[in-house]
């Protein structure tokens, strides 16, 4: 939407343009905002894909371009020496030598590991000599027979080629708990968006279309819980979960406290919203259903409901993504355990014990990004203008 | 008995706390009656039609439908139906599901509802839009569609909210049309229709309902309103443009009522009156339709011409008489060739007056 009305607005005239300032001041902040928040994003998405050697060594911005790394490879095993002119051969491409990268130099200490350039003929001791091709392939030669089990160690600078990989996620998904916590959140989310969508539209439906007594009492209250800070409620709600709890003899924090915590929590706003919205629809919709026999069940049901989609969306998106995003609620009303912690609890944790660990701090933010996004734009075409249309002048 | 009367009203009050609204209203509609309500705005009579379709709560007084005692029945067990000045569409449902939403309500079978969807799309000629929605439709088939809306659940009573007050002026006419057209196929069905049109009242019903102030002021046929209006109010509401008033003062009662005018013109007009209203001022009404052109020797009225509408047909001459305080009306048949400031001669024939005492009602009702 934003980058529309920006590319529409770029393409309007220069003259349209002298004519008001203020819609290139208009222009030039939505540009802003969008730079501010996309670039971040597509950085993390970049960053998140890429092989986590490469991440170490070079920016996003980077990541199109080859980047020099060292690597210790080694030669084949001793048992596949070959005995020619009197010299033992070992022969054959680098182990784990990807055949795409370059190879600039080798070395074969640890000391000097990009002691000379290849195709150059390494003399080791023994009378060993060591070639290297920039194509991986290598002849290490000796007048003593390779001994031991395994291959002699390589060591050789790489001009590697930007590397893409799905293995940042496979690892995070499996072996971070990422996966886990996932559902998690997932469990928590859907529920807590659901339940208070369910009650605030029948809620706003009541307190818009149905004569009750002290309908604007209920509807000031309402407004005025608007402005109460959750913080304030968590003490003495904890409180009461753990009274509860104990007298049942389960635990104060279960998922099911936790929705209905969010529940609470985002009431006000939804029945505020709901009910602006549905108390806005046509008087004679609905006297006119009520007139074709529909009693109020089922006004809110084939009337009220299809019409409120756009606010329903509208705060669907608020509620998806505050509860995705809580982390205060969660610590608070949620425990800690593998089946509990949500994914903002976990990010927290993973910052802590993998801070340096950059593929796997991308790969995580972008897991917990995708959601939102899918959410927000999975539901945007229902926030839609002109849904009445057509049905009173 | 039940096959006569369509609706009875009695003695039917409204009030919003301690405004009162409608003051009894008494009336009864026969079966398959076309009766509309007229009155200006605020008059009520929206109010009294949403009293009948049971969206307004009766304060006091009896409502009987054909007979049945409806007051707290529900507006959907009345077997009414109801047609909204602003169409009330479903608007996320289409034509056909329009139609037929009252019906699925009333979990009637597929087969029924499919036939008299269809039967009544075919009679409104809606059957080529059935799948649309009604955001792709125009004015007028969204307002056949609200008539097709009520056509289908067959109801005992058809009220019409100032169903063409959204329509452009043509397609008011055609849907004016149509409407009457549907009291012709639809017989058996009381039909109340709301409007501050007279054209549509007199044009459409059997009997009108003049309303004014919460009160009746007159029920009849639309010509009885137009040559004996009850009371001034209806011999001023009824018309276009409104009858010419005049303050006179009653020289002579019995069989012929003498009168002289403000400039002591004196006139017999034959209609009997009390001896009781003797020297009274009263006010007798022309109706500019009334009028035509007099010689020096025949004219009984004088006035300056301060504007001229001509419409072709007629001409609208608007005078300043020393007769009246108010300025005149006068309706003539075709192109007049008069100018403004001129100073013109009128008669009528005195049979064509009303008289009104000082109360306003006509002397034709007082016997």
């Amino acid at each position: 939407m934003a980058n529309n009305k920006f590319s529409s607005g770029l393409m309007l005239s220069l003259r349209q343009l002298r004519r008001s300032p203020l819609m290139i001041v208009v222009h030039l902040s939505v540009l802003f905002l969008v730079i501010l928040w996309t670039f971040p994003t597509a950085g993390l998405l970049i960053s998140s894909f890429r092989d986590k050697d490469q991440l170490a060594v070079s920016g996003w911005w980077q990541s199109l371009s080859s980047s020099e790394q060292n690597i210790i490879g080694r030669t084949s095993a001793p048992d596949q020496q070959v005995l020619l002119d009197g010299k033992y051969v070992l022969s054959g491409t680098i182990e784990g030598f990807a055949l795409q990268d370059t190879i600039l130099r080798f070395g074969w200490t640890s000391k000097q590991p990009e002691a000379y350039q290849v195709n150059t003929i390494a003399s080791m001791k023994n009378a060993g000599t060591l070639t290297v091709s920039s194509d991986g392939q290598y002849t290490m030669t000796s007048l003593v027979p390779f001994t031991g089990s395994r291959g002699k160690r390589v060591f050789y600078t790489q001009l590697t080629s930007p590397k893409f990989t799905l293995d940042n996620y496979v690892e995070v998904l499996n072996s971070e708990g990422i996966g886990q916590s996932f559902i998690n959140s997932l469990t928590v989310t859907i529920p807590a968006t659901i339940i208070p969508i369910l009650i605030a539209a029948f809620a706003a439906y009541a307190l818009s279309w149905m004569r009750l007594p002290g309908r604007g009492l209920l509807i000031a209250l309402v407004v005025g819980l608007l402005v109460v800070p959750l913080q304030m409620s968590l003490i003495p709600l904890l409180q009461l979960y753990n009274t509860i709890g104990s007298y049942f003899g389960v635990s104060a924090k279960t998922y099911f406290g936790i929705w209905l915590a969010h529940t609470g929590f985002g009431l006000p706003l939804a029945i505020y919203l709901l009910r602006n919205y549905i108390a806005g629809l046509p008087k004679e919709i609905i006297e006119s259903a009520r007139v074709d026999g529909a009693n109020d069940f089922e006004i809110f049901v084939k009337i009220i409901l299809p019409l409120s989609f756009p606010a329903l969306a509208s705060f669907a998106i608020f509620q998806f993504l505050w509860v995705w995003n809580d982390l205060l609620v969660a610590t608070v009303f949620l425990g800690n355990g593998e089946h509990e912690l949500v994914l903002t609890g976990r990010l927290r944790e993973l910052l802590g014990s993998r801070g340096g660990n950059w593929e796997i701090l991308t790969a995580s933010a972008f897991v917990s990004i995708a959601v939102p996004l899918t959410v927000f734009f999975t539901l945007q075409r229902y926030l839609v203008r002109g849904l009445l249309s057509g049905s009173v002048k | 008995m039940v096959s006569s009367t369509g609706l009875t009203l009695k003695n039917i009050k409204k009030s919003y706390g301690k405004t009162d609204v409608l003051h009894g209203i008494d009336l009864e509609i026969a079966l398959g009656e076309f009766i509309v309500f007229v009155g200006p705005s605020g008059c009520g009579k929206s109010t009294l039609l949403r009293m009948i379709a049971g969206l307004e709560e009766i304060t006091s007084g009896d409502l009987f439908i054909e007979g049945a005692h409806v007051n707290d029945l529900p507006a959907a067990m009345r077997g009414i139906a109801m047609v909204f000045q602003s169409y009330a569409l479903y608007p996320h449902m289409t034509v056909y599901d329009n139609m037929a939403f009252a019906m699925r309500i009333a979990k009637e079978d597929k087969a029924t509802i499919d036939q008299r969807v269809n039967s009544a799309a075919e009679m409104l000629q809606l059957t080529d839009y059935l799948y649309r929605l009604p955001k792709a439709l125009s004015g007028g088939q969204r307002q056949r569609v609200a008539i097709g809306r009520a056509i289908v659940r067959n109801p005992k009573v058809f009220l019409f909210d100032e169903p063409l007050s959204n329509l452009d002026a043509s397609l008011r006419v055609q849907t004016r049309i149509e409407i009457a057209n549907l009291k012709e196929t639809m017989k058996q069905t009381t039909m109340i229709y709301v409007t501050h049109d007279q054209v549509e009242a007199m044009t459409l019903a059997d009997r009108i309902v003049v309303l004014s102030a919460g009160n009746i002021e007159q029920v009849g046929t639309p010509l009885e309103l137009y040559s004996k209006p009850a009371n001034l109010f209806v011999a001023q509401f009824i018309g276009s443009p409104a009858m010419n008033i005049f303050t006179v003062k009653v020289l002579q009662t019995g069989k012929v009522t003498r009168i002289k005018t403000q400039n002591k013109n004196v006139f017999d007009i034959p209609i009997s009156s009390a001896a009781q209203i003797k020297e009274q001022t009263i006010t007798i009404g022309v109706r500019p339709e009334d009028f035509c052109l007099a010689d020096k020797e025949s004219c009984m009225l004088s006035g300056e011409i301060v504007f001229i509408e001509s419409l072709g047909e007629v001409t609208l001459l608007h005078l300043n008489s020393s007769e009246s305080t108010d300025p005149l009306v006068v309706k003539l048949p075709g192109i007049i060739n008069k100018q403004k400031g001129e100073m013109i001669c009128l008669k009528t024939e005195l049979d064509k007056t009303h008289l009104f005492d000082e109360q306003g009602i006509s002397l034709l009702y007082q016997v």
